[in-house]
């Protein structure tokens, strides 16, 4: 394991060649085939906040620093990483806390309030890596707004480390909501409940996050969150009521448990591989009753967290018929090794991928077979 | 003027009836034009201090022709220029005397609207107007909202990846746009996103919102739909003083207040307005601040409290709130004829378009008021202050000797000062032609090379709208050999074209 501590020393370890596998605090270590031949880059030498300054909701931090102390750092200030982060530990395992914020961008994860504001692609602002060439290079910028070159951070987040080893990066922070509620309708089917959050969502409730639980505590669950200043929520709340009939309320802290269970697909069952597949939101139902498994859907239906023993060519066809995609995310190594983490692309658009990798990393330097 | 591009290419000028011939083959009748009369209306866009005829413009009106054209002009190594409504700021549609120009205005069509999964599909020449237009009648709207949304084309706008003066609460486009499908400079039609909420492999849709036509042709968008807020009221606050202000803006988001839009004007522009539409804005004051804030009825009066209370203990010498829309509207307006306005105190002006930290925000106005000195030229200064992003009006008359030139000295001196205090070039108009050669004030060569590589991924012969963007343009062929050590290359720069 290399534990270089200075982007000197980066360039230097990437320089030397590779097969490199870059890692934060290995929380998302069981994603991606095993790749026992990679020699693995330890970035948490990179720790630490560089700048921050709240009213100008921007955050300055080196890759390697704890996401819990990222998250803690805002909320001290009243506000937040809005894309609503998480760590891995909690679905895949592990001792909690380790997960880093350079880990969190180049996986691109996001929880359920992305579907109001925006993934972590929509607040990576800038960064500065190294790439697969050994060279220290900058993209982005310090500021909420620009336009100024390509936006190299929205390529880098999700790019599970196949491009650029990032040292420091420069997020877009948000005021915290005053206050969070949680309200729920009980006993729709799939579809019903597709149908109910579109709704909301299509209200001028501003709904922060719309999550559909088949069997939450033996209840099938519909859960609206609404965000904001408390005459706000009450306006919103009633506005909600008037669209889908009663609905019950959860206080904070019974809102935040079931949130952090959508977050974390806490429901489903731990023994059988969990597949997380985005679909176009009203196709949510139909993908399920294609594969068949347990599941709960989130981002009002756009995300699907399903766990399911069904031949993954039939996941992945079921989901790429309705448009969208499914990515592997827990099962065992055997599986791991056969079963491609992402889902494959059309050829045009495969080779095009290629292209864009070889111009950070010409020669493979951080292709480990893991993806 | 002072802009170089590159050197057209005598053999395909020579070519000339050729490439023409070739063009008509693809698309028929009034579609390819090349008549020096018909051409004259493509060879500038907004950025009107650059002329240049195009060699022949294209207007398609299928993926198929799109495709073709790209194909042709591929194997044949003609270089093109996309351009949408031609409403730039930067010169990003400013043609080539050797190249093909692709209008897209023929792509008007609106092709599906989904309220259910609030999205709709519309071609790229459609405007950004025209699909809040089509959805607002439901109770929907589309929220970038460029100043010249009635004309500009949401091709244009993912191309330029366009802002507006809602972005610090709704985003840019690229917030706003789940998808594209792409023409390739090959002429391979591939998709990029979809309907969905993320891609499934690298993020090429986010290197390709804001690249300004270089990296291929967008001929079928998908764009998010919001719900139209239940209520939206404006507060008009005037300061004695831009520190004032500036103090207000950065309070207002420490109480945890984004408003939908926060714009600021100083003194000279709130008089160019005022003289313009005579909308009442207070001519006493130092700068002027509209902050919109939106939401139901409850959350806009209980907030229009709380900015108030904030804009007293800063010290601010008057307030106002719009009653209703009229009044609301009414507000703005001074604010959007800013430009215009300009237009009336002087015979020409240069629109600049930095970002800066908001809190460098009084230093940044004294510094350019010295800048106003030394070069002999007015400023005014609009200001989309919650994002910090600075429209600087140069007021210059282009036909005194020698004012253009002290015009763009002036702007070049204004964005490096914004990048000296940690902002950028650009925050929503582009690079362009317009700062392409201050690109170096902002990054490295290391990084500068680094963006170029995706460039060559894209488009390997740099056939797509060379010239904008970037200051040297390098074959794809050196760029893989060269290596940058700490920002410095190890040989000489390349000559520039």
């Amino acid at each position: 394991m290399l534990h270089p501590a200075t982007t000197d020393e980066l360039c230097e370890a990437i320089a030397a060649g590779g097969p490199l596998m870059l890692r934060g605090g290995g929380s998302k270590d069981a994603i991606g085939a095993p790749a026992p031949g990679a020699a693995i880059v330890d970035m948490r030498g990179f720790a630490g906040v560089v700048d921050y300054d709240p009213p100008e909701l921007v955050l300055t931090v080196r890759a390697g620093t704890p996401l819990a102390e990222v998250q803690a750092l805002v909320a001290r200030e009243g506000q937040m990483l809005a894309f609503d982060p998480f760590d891995h530990a909690a679905l895949l395992g592990g001792p909690a806390g380790q997960a880093t914020i350079g880990g969190v961008i180049a996986a691109g994860v996001s929880g359920p309030a992305r579907l109001s504001r925006g993934a972590a692609r929509d607040h990576l602002l800038g960064f500065e890596g190294v790439s697969g060439r050994g060279e220290a290079f900058v993209a982005g910028a310090k500021v909420v707004k620009n336009v100024t070159g390509y936006d190299l951070s929205k390529l880098l987040t999700g790019s599970w480390g196949r491009l650029a080893a990032i040292t420091e990066l420069t997020l877009k922070v948000l005021p915290a909501p005053r206050e969070r509620r949680t309200l729920l309708l009980r006993g729709l089917s799939a579809e019903d409940a597709v149908a109910a959050m579109a709704r909301a969502l299509g209200s001028a409730a501003e709904v922060t996050a719309a999550a559909h639980l088949p069997a939450w505590r033996g209840d099938a669950l519909t859960a609206l969150r609404l965000d904001g200043f408390p005459s706000s929520i009450d306006a919103r709340a009633e506005t909600l009521a008037r669209l889908l009939g009663g609905l019950e309320t959860l206080d904070a802290p019974a809102g935040d448990e079931l949130w952090t269970a959508v977050r974390h697909a806490a429901p489903l069952p731990a023994d059988k591989p969990l597949w997380r597949a985005i679909v176009p939101a009203a196709e949510a139902p139909t993908f399920v009753a294609a594969t068949g498994g347990e599941w709960l859907f989130d981002w009002a239906g756009g995300l699907v967290w399903l766990a399911s023993d069904v031949d993954p060519g039939a996941i992945r066809r079921a989901a790429s018929e309705l448009g969208g995609h499914a990515t592997l995310i827990r099962a065992d190594a055997a599986m791991r090794a056969a079963v491609p983490t992402l889902h494959p692309q059309p050829a045009p658009l495969a080779a095009l991928e290629a292209r864009v990798r070889r111009a950070f990393d010409p020669n493979g330097v951080f292709e480990t077979g893991r993806f | 003027m002072s802009l170089t591009m590159p050197e057209p290419d005598a053999r395909t000028l020579a070519r000339r009836d050729e490439i023409v011939a070739a063009m008509r083959a693809i698309v028929s009748g009034e579609g390819v034009i090349d008549d020096v009369d018909g051409l004259r209306p493509y060879e500038t866009d907004a950025l009107t201090a650059y002329h240049q005829l195009p060699m022949v413009v294209v207007l398609p009106e299928t993926t198929a022709q799109v495709a073709a054209v790209l194909a042709w002009c591929h194997a044949n190594k003609v270089k093109v220029v996309p351009r949408g409504a031609g409403t730039s700021l930067s010169g990003g549609a400013l043609p080539l005397a050797d190249g093909v120009l692709l209008g897209m205005a023929r792509f008007n069509r609106i092709l599906a609207i989904d309220y259910a999964d609030r999205i709709a599909v519309v071609q790229p020449g459609v405007t950004n107007l025209a699909i809040t237009r089509a959805v607002e009648d439901e109770g929907f709207y589309y929220a970038p909202d460029p100043s010249s949304q009635i004309a500009c084309t949401i091709g244009g706008n993912v191309a330029e990846n366009s802002g507006g003066v809602h972005c610090l609460k709704y985003g840019l486009t690229t917030n706003n746009v789940l998808g594209v499908e792409l023409v390739t400079i090959e002429g391979e039609v591939i998709r990029l996103g979809g309907r969905g909420l993320e891609p499934a492999g690298l993020d090429l849709l986010g290197v390709v919102v804001g690249s300004e036509g270089l990296l291929g042709v967008v001929t079928e968008v998908t764009v998010r739909l919001l719900p139209r807020p239940e209520t939206a009221r404006a507060l008009l606050i005037g300061f004695s003083s831009v520190e004032g202000a500036g103090q207000c803006v950065a309070d207002v988001i420490a109480a945890g207040i984004i408003p939908a839009g926060m714009e600021m004007m100083d003194r000279p522009a709130v008089h160019a307005a005022e003289a313009f539409v005579q909308v009442g804005y207070p001519l006493d004051v130092e700068a002027l601040l509209i902050v919109e804030l939106d939401g139901p009825a409850a959350e806009c009066s209980h907030l229009r409290g709380e900015v108030e209370g904030i804009a007293r203990a800063n010290g601010a010498v008057s307030v106002r709130s719009s009653t209703d829309d009229a009044e609301r509207a009414a507000f703005w307006a001074g604010r959007k004829a800013a430009f215009p306005a300009a237009g009336r105190v002087a015979p020409d002006y240069l629109c600049m378009d930095g970002t800066i930290p908001r809190r460098r925000l009084p230093d940044v106005l004294a510094r350019m008021r010295e800048l106003s000195d030394h070069h002999g030229l007015g400023v005014i200064n609009v200001f989309h202050a919650g994002d910090g992003n600075l429209h600087p009006l140069i007021l210059y008359d282009a036909n005194q000797p020698g004012q253009l030139d002290a015009a763009e000295a002036f702007g070049a001196d204004i964005l490096k000062l914004c990048v000296e205090v940690g902002g950028v070039l650009t925050g929503e108009h582009g690079v362009g032609v317009e700062k392409r050669d201050l690109m170096p004030v902002m990054f490295s060569k290391a990084d500068l090379a680094q963006q170029q590589r995706v460039k060559c991924a894209f488009d390997p012969e740099l056939l797509l709208n060379p010239g904008k963007m970037f200051p040297e343009l390098h074959r794809c062929a050196e760029l893989g050999r060269m290596h940058v050590h700490k920002g410095q290359l190890p040989f000489p720069d390349l000559p520039r074209f």
